[in-house]
């Protein structure tokens, strides 16, 4: 990390790079050209229909797909082609359309295992993983997400919406300063997906945390992206305030 | 994935939490109770039962080592690799350069076992499931093969003597040497058992479960997998590596059947018998595996195989978690 390039005062530079980003499986483009700059602060929103590559451009950013052309940098450093682990260690979190979590270990667990895995202490044999810091530590980000009443349930047990909002906790517990969510309020019912979003969206504003969500319900859009890009077949056809882009209520 | 994820029976939870968390001062107090057991035993036994008990302690160590493996999901095929590359090792220091001393040989065997796994591990662990238990039984087989065929050095089938250890420089009579072998063995597992448990409410410990349930989230948190999984691959190996060991020196030879996958399949079939969770759970499988082997041995000689497959079966059947893992579950139980 201390190879980490700042090259202005943070705020101004941009933070993350994407650059003729291109992908393709078989004859499915999943991105073509893509040309994106997000700044520190920015709440985005990624639309579009199914199959435009909207989690593609997450798993390309993230690592997890390497792309065919194009390059990322992240704070100015290129990260095009690294392993997901190594990118996430740089600052960048990622949350899932179907949470990813350890689901026979209790709910707070699952957070201090993020904890301990930011501490850069996972592979430490003597070190238990409920030290009272962790565990205060771990309760405290379960407050954030409004789930501190459930720490000590198996997080197996959780509804989904509980489920979201632990995997984005734990992608939130590595401190990370961009946060890629994949439909963070999929699998919720309409009226749940408002309150997964107040609880989530001051969270991170409070953190300092740049967001990108991808989300279908152009109204949760609406409400709380500054920023909207439209995909469509692996293009970003359409970026702006989600005023100029989306259209009018009445047509939504 | 996540649907895979889901589908862990319900009662699998309450397990995770016990072998997670600290253990409960009663289960400390048991723990010492047997190990002050086991030490009084090395007096009073019979030959043949002490001689039994010390097997069962070495195979108990590999055993231990394969849980923390299966622990992180993972079942390994070839655990005779590392059981049996120590055992060697131990039987080539004392015929090459005449090394006797049991607290020399231990470590070296450990050494040779840790060596193995950074080589092997390297390419085990870019595998899982059905794909990473044909390696390491593959791994396991070229080492038998090389044991036979390298007859100047290994003897081949006959295998090798193992002298009679020393003890920290003292030389023991065979009679009193078996003994002192058995209170290594004793030493070895309290030990590893204290070490094991420290680990299972440890990050690492934690770690493992976590691969176990979801690879991808691992990753994601910035952990690179496969090198926790090497972690954990090296463990195993050194714990069986100190099995090996205690072997040879119980037994008084090595031969390549150590290496054999019927070896391997033994501390499989021990771990499945115990139960994969807790810390005596692998022990008590492997006293309880040799004890009835033992008896098979004797009254079915040529049917013994069948014998131990009647004892397996209702266990699968009814007992999917082992003999042993729903006793430990509740003695040592943690209450906060």
């Amino acid at each position: 990390m201390s190879a980490g390039v700042r090259m202005t005062a943070p705020g101004s530079a941009p933070l993350l790079e994407v650059e003729d980003l291109t992908m393709r499986f078989g004859m499915v483009t999943a991105a073509e050209g893509e040309t994106v700059t997000l700044s520190p602060g920015e709440f985005v929103g990624i639309v579009g229909p199914n199959g435009a590559g909207k989690t593609t451009f997450l798993n390309l950013v993230t690592g997890y797909l390497r792309p065919q052309r194009g390059r990322i940098r992240f704070q100015g450093r290129d990260i095009t082609g690294m392993r997901p682990a190594e990118i996430v260690t740089l600052g960048i979190g990622r949350s899932f359309q179907i949470p990813q979590l350890f689901l026979s270990l209790t709910v707070l667990e699952n957070v201090l295992v993020a904890l301990a895995a930011a501490e850069g202490r996972t592979l430490r044999p003597g070190d238990p993983l409920h030290r009272p810091e962790r565990a205060r530590a771990g309760l405290e980000v379960l407050q954030r997400f409004a789930l501190a009443d459930d720490a000590e349930r198996p997080a197996s047990a959780l509804p989904e919406g509980g489920r979201k909002l632990l995997d984005i906790a734990m992608a939130f517990a590595l401190r990370p300063r961009l946060l890629l969510m994949d439909e963070p309020t999929s699998g919720v019912s309409a009226e749940e997906k408002f309150v997964v979003m107040d609880t989530l969206v001051p969270v991170l504003r409070a953190a300092g945390v740049t967001a990108v969500f991808v989300e279908h319900d152009l109204e949760v859009v609406r409400r709380y992206a500054g920023r909207v890009l439209v995909l469509d077949a692996g293009r970003i056809v359409a970026d702006g305030p989600p005023d100029a882009v989306l259209a009018p209520r009445s047509e939504a | 994935m996540n649907r895979e994820a889901s589908a862990v029976p319900p009662e699998a939870v309450p397990v995770a939490r016990a072998t997670g968390r600290p253990a409960a001062p009663a289960g400390r107090l048991l723990l010492l109770g047997l190990l002050a057991a086991l030490l009084l035993l090395g007096w009073g036994l019979p030959r043949w039962l002490n001689f039994l008990l010390t097997l069962a302690l070495a195979k108990g160590l590999v055993v231990l080592g394969l849980v923390l493996l299966m622990r992180a999901g993972l079942v390994s095929f070839g655990q005779g690799l590392f059981f049996a590359a120590a055992a060697y090792a131990a039987a080539f220091a004392i015929k090459l350069w005449g090394v006797r001393e049991a607290f020399l040989l231990l470590p070296l065997g450990m050494a040779a076992a840790a060596a193995l796994a950074v080589l092997t591990g390297l390419l085990a662990a870019r595998y899982r499931a059905i794909f990473f238990a044909m390696l390491t039984l593959a791994f396991s087989m070229v080492l038998y093969g090389l044991l036979i065929k390298a007859y100047p050095l290994t003897g081949g089938s006959d295998g090798l003597r193992v002298a009679v250890p020393t003890v920290l420089g003292y030389a023991p009579d065979p009679q009193r040497a078996r003994v002192l072998v058995y209170y290594l063995a004793v030493g070895a597992v309290a030990a590893a058992v204290s070490l094991v448990r420290r680990q299972a409410g440890s990050c690492f410990g934690y770690l493992t479960q976590a691969i176990r349930d979801n690879e991808v989230r691992v990753e994601y948190l910035g952990v690179p997998v496969r090198r926790a999984v090497l972690a954990v691959y090296l463990e195993g190996a050194v714990l069986a590596g100190a099995g090996g060991v205690l072997a040879a020196l119980a037994v008084g030879h090595v031969d390549p059947n150590l290496a054999y996958w019927t070896t391997s399949g033994e501390f499989v079939f021990i771990a499945l018998l115990g139960g994969a969770e807790g810390v005596l759970a692998p022990l008590a499988g492997a006293v309880l595996y040799e004890v009835v082997k033992a008896y098979a041995f004797k009254y079915t000689p040529y049917a013994w195989q069948m014998v131990m497959g009647l004892v397996m079966l209702p266990i699968i059947l009814f007992l999917p978690s082992g003999l042993w893992a729903p006793l430990e579950r509740r003695w040592l139980r943690v209450r906060e």
